[in-house]
């Protein structure tokens, strides 16, 4: 039994190996490359659009809307990476529905390296929006004590966020496994139906979550925060 | 017994209690949110696709606790390194 696709090993020369993880992300790069070239070809912005330019739209505007809704102001900034984050993220968890496909997020390499690029945009962002100075003086809030704790806050967060994905990825596949051995007939695909629910759920959740990250360490404005809950304290 | 066997006793028996302890704390409070979700739901059902993005959010972040519990416990029953580290030791010596 597997436990993740870097078990799975196509070619090896000598310490260079190429198993399924790499593989199979590099076929989801291709594919998302090729399409996303393939339906921005040609952009019409006339009324008259073609089929695949709509549903990019879509795809694009919900995204938007989602990272704004999270309490990013400008969402477009931050577009370019939330955005690819989840859309990587769910491709690689939906295609899991063709036979012979490993999902590269059921490999904690993967999963972690998504959580360092979380990890590092962070602080990008933020400094980018608020400063060196103002970015670090952020650490020792609200008092100077609490600064290792943010600190392994920080880390502890990125480890969460990489295990959270790999583990849930992960159990999906194990669970058909144990089925199939179990009652082979009908119960996998349920399973495997509940394994695509759970897989868009969790890059949803992953993009969600970094989302908030960025948007904890871009907040300016505190007096704007301390007005919107005394407006929810009146509401109540 | 011999150390192996040890090991891979209590690697099943804790394998066995993870899961069983580690479900429990989910369960109940994947209970809770849904019902506090669905009152909310049912006093307001305008909110109803807000209240279902959310809880769907919150659900998979409870749930992963019980994952981080679920990891463990394959760690434990398959690759397990103490294992594999007498393993080791047995075909040398």
């Amino acid at each position: 039994m597997h436990l993740s696709p870097d078990e799975l090993i196509y070619w090896q020369y000598g310490a260079v190996k190429l198993n399924a993880t790499i593989l199979f992300t590099w076929v989801l790069m291709l594919i998302l490359f090729i399409s996303a070239k393939l339906f921005t070809r040609n952009i019409a912005s006339e009324l008259v659009r073609s089929r695949w330019q709509n549903s990019l739209e879509i795809i694009v505007l919900t995204i938007e809307q989602q990272v704004k809704s999270i309490g990013l102001n400008q969402p477009r900034a931050y577009m370019a990476f939330l955005g690819s984050l989840f859309l990587f993220i769910a491709s690689a968890n939906l295609l899991s529905i063709v036979p012979g496909y490993a999902a590269p997020t059921g490999s904690l390499s993967t999963t972690f390296a998504l959580a360092l690029c979380v990890f590092i945009a962070v602080p990008f962002f933020g400094i980018r929006t608020r400063g060196l100075r103002n970015y670090l003086a952020s650490y020792t809030q609200p008092a100077f004590i609490m600064l290792p704790f943010n600190i392994i806050g920080e880390l502890s967060r990125t480890l969460a966020l990489a295990v959270r994905l790999f583990g849930n990825m992960m159990s999906g596949g194990m669970i058909i496994g144990i089925l199939l051995v179990i009652a082979p007939f009908i119960f996998p695909v349920v399973m495997a139906a509940l394994g695509l629910l759970t897989g868009m759920v969790q890059a949803y959740i992953f993009f969600v979550l970094a989302g908030v990250y960025i948007a904890a360490a871009t907040s300016i404005e505190k007096t704007h925060v301390k007005q919107n809950s005394n407006k929810q304290i009146n509401i109540n | 017994m011999d150390s192996l066997t040890i090991i891979g006793m209590v690697s099943i028996i804790t394998a066995g209690i993870t899961m069983a302890i580690g479900s429990i704390g989910p369960a109940i409070a994947e209970g809770r949110a849904v019902a506090a979700a669905l009152s909310a739901m049912a006093q307001q059902p305008d909110a109803s696709s807000t209240i279902t993005r959310t809880l769907f959010v919150g659900l998979a972040m409870i749930e992963s606790t019980a994952i981080y519990c679920f990891v463990l416990s394959m760690i434990l029953l398959f690759t397990n390194p103490f294992w594999s580290y007498f393993i080791e030791n047995s075909t040398r010596g």
